[in-house]
């Protein structure tokens, strides 16, 4: 078996090791495997995650509190004062064994993301081990996020398709209110009336939606988790909302998830009295830490954010007189900028404004151009397959699905993973798109439902064409920017292995 | 760094029977050799720790330890008691005293000498090289050999 233990005592400098020396003696007796960490005065080099994840049972032989125990947590626990260590390791070890036989469908509360998680990296210890070098850490940190977020994007991505399938598409106001073809509604507001005022559609529009609003949440938190461990979650998650709610799109999830792990990170070096120690991870890391990601998500990214919208929209508002196909163009660029996010907000409000004032060319350019970003991706992943984490090409696969849907949602796991690659490429796909759709002169009668529609576009075939050239030239420019990024990737992985490992 | 043991440091023969008699004499042996500056201040130090936890351990081991302002550098005194001086272990009386003084700021490099003494201490031959050691240097050429690798 292979056990991970933690030895500490009060002034560190004789128990700590003696027990650490004690217990490794007992488990190589017994055939086991183990690492100890040694949280005493001479320090000690931390047990790696991936040394946690692979132990069957965790000692702690300790007299004083162990410093961020919340590493181990679901992990079956033997706990013991330091002497108890020294004068029987072997009966520790003993212990700790029978912890591990024992409880085996308590470890797959650790384990559970092996499955999911062949893909290699931090999808398997779900947290990133320190040491690697800047580049591939923050790569690292952007994964974790998105390896959670995805089962999200995935889920109700596809209850939403399926709600616009056999729904159609006023089903979305129909369950959230708003205008469709002329028709005012007034939506559901008790979720008891959904299914009897909106039907089956309705209600998987509602799960489905309600899946999409912790995209940014989940993304955000899981980011600051990949950072910074448990302590990171919930100034992630409460970051993450407040991106949504001043409607940041998973850009602001992005920065409100690494602001909060960098803060915790911050706050978890501070050497604090031993007596206030137990309570930090727990209590004080995350109340400043929300504290000071909410402040700084509200007041310093939120105002900007609302004004800089204020300005784009009447901007575009000044533009109507110019060449239509390149109105088309610049919508495509703006819908997959942040796919969802606020610059998107503008881009689809100038369209469902056009439409409602009876123009339905902007809008068939707008919804085509928000089709091509998940299309384009699982293209790519398709056609290259081994430049794409396994997670990554199961995003792909929904990314059909979800691109046919205008669910330019589906795009989110790759950009998050990825941004400088992923974003350009998706933005010069969707403004072929756009310009296509004005210059091929399709419209749209819906404000969305993409495919399943398509009853309501004008010149349906052109409008398909102008959604593939969008869909092929989003692959071949991620194909490319890929390509060019990996030379850098692979010397940033080099750096990883060779470099020191660092304190977290 | 100074040396971890010398054999000025060594008591082969313990006349104390109480640990307050037995780490007094230790701890003077360790003033005399320079490596504390203020018995009584590493005196209440070590106390201290001791009333903590005891640092008897079962097997005849006693180790008063304590990080300590007035110690200069790590260093080991070492003490054999024929009778016995209770550490407070459950299975009797220490046989066996390490009095470990650790410098208050000792860097790593310190502390990590005082680690690797701590491991060794656990290790039945080591024990018992130590009962049978027949003079001062025997201990202090010991020490040497299997804490410091040399």
């Amino acid at each position: 078996m292979r056990f991970v233990a933690v030895t500490s005592c009060p002034t560190g400098i004789a128990h700590t090791y003696m027990a650490a020396e004690s217990l490794e003696q007992a488990a190589k007796a017994a055939g086991h495997e183990i690492a100890v960490e040694t949280q005493g005065a001479a320090g000690s080099a931390p047990l790696t995650a991936q040394q946690i994840a692979e132990a069957d049972a965790v000692v702690f032989a300790a007299d004083v509190d162990v410093r961020d125990r919340e590493r181990f947590a679901g992990k079956p626990t033997v706990t013991a004062g330091v002497k108890a260590a020294i004068n029987d390791g072997a009966g520790l070890i003993a212990e700790a064994s029978r912890a591990a036989e024992s409880a085996e469908p308590a470890e797959s509360v650790a384990g559970e993301e092996t499955p999911a998680g062949a893909a290699p990296g931090p999808e398997l210890a779900g947290k990133v081990e320190g040491g690697a070098g800047a580049g591939t850490r923050v790569r690292q940190w952007l994964m974790t996020g998105v390896s959670y977020m995805i089962p999200f994007v995935a889920a109700g991505g596809i209850l939403i398709a399926i709600a616009f399938m056999i729904g159609g598409a006023e089903i979305a106001a129909i369950v959230d209110g708003g205008e469709y073809r002329g028709v005012q509604y007034e939506g559901v507001a008790e979720l008891s009336d959904l299914f009897g005022q909106a039907g089956i559609a309705g209600v998987l529009f509602k799960i489905g939606s309600t899946a999409f609003e912790m995209l940014v949440p989940i993304l955000s938190g899981f980011i600051a988790f990949g950072m910074a461990d448990r302590p990171g979650i919930a100034p992630g998650v409460v970051g993450g909302l407040l991106a949504s709610a001043i409607g940041a799109g998973f850009l602001g999830g992005l920065v409100s998830g690494l602001l909060a792990g960098a803060v915790v990170m911050g706050l978890k070096r501070l050497r604090v009295p031993r007596g206030v120690a137990g309570v930090m991870p727990v209590v004080v890391i995350p109340l400043i830490a929300t504290l000071v990601v909410g402040l700084l998500m509200i007041v310093v990214v939120g105002e900007p954010i609302a004004a800089v919208q204020t300005g784009m929209t009447d901007w575009l508002s000044g533009l109507s007189g110019g060449a239509a196909w390149l109105l088309g163009g610049l919508l495509g660029l703006m819908m997959a900028f942040d796919m969802g996010g606020p610059v998107n907000k503008v881009a689809y409000t100038f369209g469902l404004a056009a439409l409602a004032s009876g123009d339905t060319l902007i809008m068939a350019a707008v919804m085509a151009a928000g089709m091509t970003p998940p299309l384009g991706l699982a293209l790519a992943t398709v056609v290259r397959a081994r430049l794409f984490t396994r997670a990554e090409r199961q995003a792909g696969q929904a990314g059909w699905l979800l691109g046919l849907s205008f669910i330019t949602e589906g795009a989110i796991p790759f950009a998050a993973a990825d941004p400088f690659r992923v974003i350009p490429s998706v933005m010069v796909g969707s403004a072929t798109t756009g310009a296509l759709a004005v210059a091929f002169g399709t419209t749209s009668l819906a404000p969305h439902g993409g495919i399943w529609v398509v009853g309501l576009i004008g010149s349906p075939l052109l409008y398909l064409l102008a959604i593939a050239a969008g869909t092929a030239v989003t692959c071949g420019c991620l194909l490319v920017a890929k390509n060019i990024g990996r030379n850098r990737t692979g010397t940033a992985t080099t750096s990883a292995a060779t470099a020191e490992p660092v304190t977290v | 760094m100074a040396e971890l043991i010398t054999a000025d440091l060594v008591d082969l023969d313990l006349a104390g029977t109480e640990r307050a008699e037995v780490t007094g004499d230790l701890a003077r042996r360790l003033a005399g050799a320079g490596r504390v500056t203020d018995v009584d201040g590493f005196l209440a130090d070590l106390r201290r720790r001791e009333e903590q936890m005891p640092t008897g351990l079962e097997g005849g081991i006693g180790i008063p330890h304590a990080r300590s302002a007035h110690v200069t550098e790590p260093t080991l005194a070492f003490g054999r008691s024929e009778s016995g001086v209770d550490f407070g272990a459950a299975d009797g009386p220490a046989h066996l005293i390490f009095l470990i003084a650790a410098p208050e700021g000792g860097g790593d490099e310190h502390m990590t000498v005082l680690a690797s003494l701590a491991r060794r201490l656990v290790h039945e031959s080591f024990r018992q090289s130590l009962h049978t050691a027949p003079d001062a240097d025997a201990v202090v050429e010991l020490v040497r050999r299997e804490v410091l690798g040399r």
